[in-house]
């Protein structure tokens, strides 16, 4: 597993039945983009977050491919709908294979 | 207001300079675009691309994307070694079809976004964004 | 193009470049609770050179200082996370953590404020980080931390996050003077084959481009500071270094009593400015 990585997701406790709310979302991860090189002169590999999606009961808000170009500890936000209570759930899907992830639930008031 | 010889050269430098430096849009650029539209014509309205005029740092410029009723927004950045940069696709609990983001750029460049509309047509938006360099790198 | 025509489109291309360098007026308040001070009458100590001390987050573009208004926009807040971890996390031969003796690190509110500060005990003036590492050697029986380095700038910024809003209050006087007196001489110091003291840039050039970027005041009620450049927290001693070196010098070393001495005049140059850290900067 790459090191350090920590999911955050920023999402309120509570909406009405259909209401538009924002979400944020962080992850700390380097993005090493392939493009550098280390002292010795040697390309460091790439290891990025390369798919980060989002669904609500299951039903999805968001799908997102991410590239090289995104910086470092990437950030993502973005507007859902909330029809009923439930819960959230995003994934962030690392090159490596490793795969994290993280829910919110969100009540109806 | 009065310019010594010297100001005059360097000023007339700089706009050389500032006319020669935005990057070309790349071949790979066009590529990209190519392969997510199949080459349809892309309509200049209901696609908003918010990106800063001047980003004082391309390790993190923050932009946004905004086309209501689009599928999936792509976003390129025209002057990068590879110009891709995401695909936002949306589903059916996304309240708007908008996304923000952080993202590098290598230099002063066009960021340009594509939108795929629900009825199988595009829109286009483009922002020039200049990358300052450091004051003094420390 | 004839040369005056060239220089005609120059100036209308820079125009916009130099209206941009002055500090703004902008208002910070952070998470839309804590009303920050980032302009106040400078210090008494100060009164002679300046009339106002400016926080850097004025020097910088909106979107830059945007970043800093929200905890979770500010990518500087995933490190202090980290440290508040490290709070809690038994360390060393004693059995002990941070909070075993200080409680909550809500309870050091104020702390990060004061420092560096004179330490009756050890007969010197500390940084943070060295009563950190003091504390981890003698009360947890713990390795120090290399200075500026990660878990060291993780929890000083964790002890900064926690005293945001409060006012710098960095004491000059009594048995500190000495060494305030020499962070004075060092700041007005001409070093390096540029021949440039901390005072050319940043008391008598601030709001200015150097290059393309603004000079600030060089204030560090910001520190440690996230820079969007490297997309990591920075030290105070690592940013002097950088200056210093700027100015094709040898530097002092992070930890160094010079710079030790530095931090603390410069700190108090900041004094009533609210503490920021983690700020963001470029």
């Amino acid at each position: 597993m790459a090191s350090g990585v920590k999911p955050r997701v920023k999402v309120p406790k509570t909406a009405a039945a259909g209401e538009a709310i924002t979400i944020k979302t962080l992850i700390s991860h380097k993005m090493e983009s392939g493009q550098r090189k280390d002292k010795e002169g040697n390309k460091i590999p790439r290891s990025i977050i390369n798919r980060f999606t989002v669904e609500f009961n299951g039903e999805s808000v968001i799908d997102a491919t991410l590239e090289p170009a995104i910086s470092t500890n990437p950030y993502i936000q973005f507007e859902a709908i909330v029809p009923e209570a439930g819960e959230f759930k995003f994934t962030w899907y690392d090159d490596d294979g490793d795969v994290y992830d993280q829910s919110k639930k969100i009540a109806i008031g | 207001m009065e310019f010594s010889r010297r100001d005059t050269l360097a000023l007339g430098l700089g706009a050389v300079a500032l006319t020669v430096l935005p990057f070309q849009v790349s071949a790979a650029a066009d590529d990209a675009i190519a392969s997510f539209t199949g080459g349809a014509d892309m309509a200049d309205t209901g696609l908003t691309l918010t990106a800063p005029e001047i980003a004082e740092n391309g390790n993190t410029v923050p932009v946004s994307v905004d086309a209501p009723g689009a599928v999936s927004i792509m976003v390129l950045a025209t002057g990068n070694p590879t110009p891709d940069v995401a695909t936002f696709n949306f589903g059916p609990l996304a309240a708007e079809q908008s996304a923000s983001t952080r993202i590098r750029l290598a230099g002063t460049q066009d960021v340009v976004a594509i939108a795929k509309m629900a009825d199988g047509t595009f829109a286009r938006a483009s922002q020039a964004v200049k990358v300052t360099i450091g004051g003094c790198g420390g | 193009m004839n040369i005056k025509a060239m220089t005609a489109v120059a100036v209308v291309l820079l125009a916009p470049t130099f209206a941009y360098a002055d500090a703004d007026d902008d208002t910070m308040v952070l998470n839309e609770d804590i009303s920050m001070v980032t302009k106040t009458a400078a210090p008494a100590h100060l009164s002679d050179a300046l009339d106002e001390v400016m926080s850097g987050w004025h020097f910088r573009s909106d979107e830059t200082q945007a970043m800093q208004l929200d905890d979770f926009d500010n990518p500087g807040m995933i490190f202090v996370e980290k440290g508040m971890e490290t709070w809690a996390k038994v360390d060393g031969s004693e059995g002990k953590s941070c909070q075993s003796c200080h409680d909550d690190i809500d309870s050091m509110a104020g702390v990060k404020a004061t420092y560096p500060k004179w330490n009756e005990a050890a007969g010197e003036v500390r940084t943070l980080q060295m009563q950190m590492n003091d504390c981890r050697e003698n009360q947890m029986g713990a390795k120090a931390w290399g200075y500026d380095k990660g878990a060291a700038i993780n929890m000083e910024a964790a002890l900064s996050s926690v005293s945001r809003g409060m006012p710098v209050n960095v004491a000059t006087d009594g048995p500190a003077q000495s060494t305030w007196e020499m962070g004075k001489e060092l700041y007005y110091a001409r070093t390096g084959q540029l021949e440039l003291s901390c005072a050319n840039c940043h008391e008598d050039s601030y709001g200015l481009m150097i290059r393309a970027d603004h000079l600030s005041q060089g204030q560090i009620n910001g520190f440690p500071t996230y820079r969007l450049k490297n997309a990591k927290l920075n030290g105070v001693h690592s940013r002097f270094k950088g200056c210093v070196r700027d100015t094709r010098a040898e530097t002092y070393k992070p930890g160094s009593k010079e710079f030790v001495a530095l931090e603390m005049y410069v700190a108090s140059r900041g004094n009533g400015l609210s503490v920021e850290g983690p700020s963001v900067r470029n």
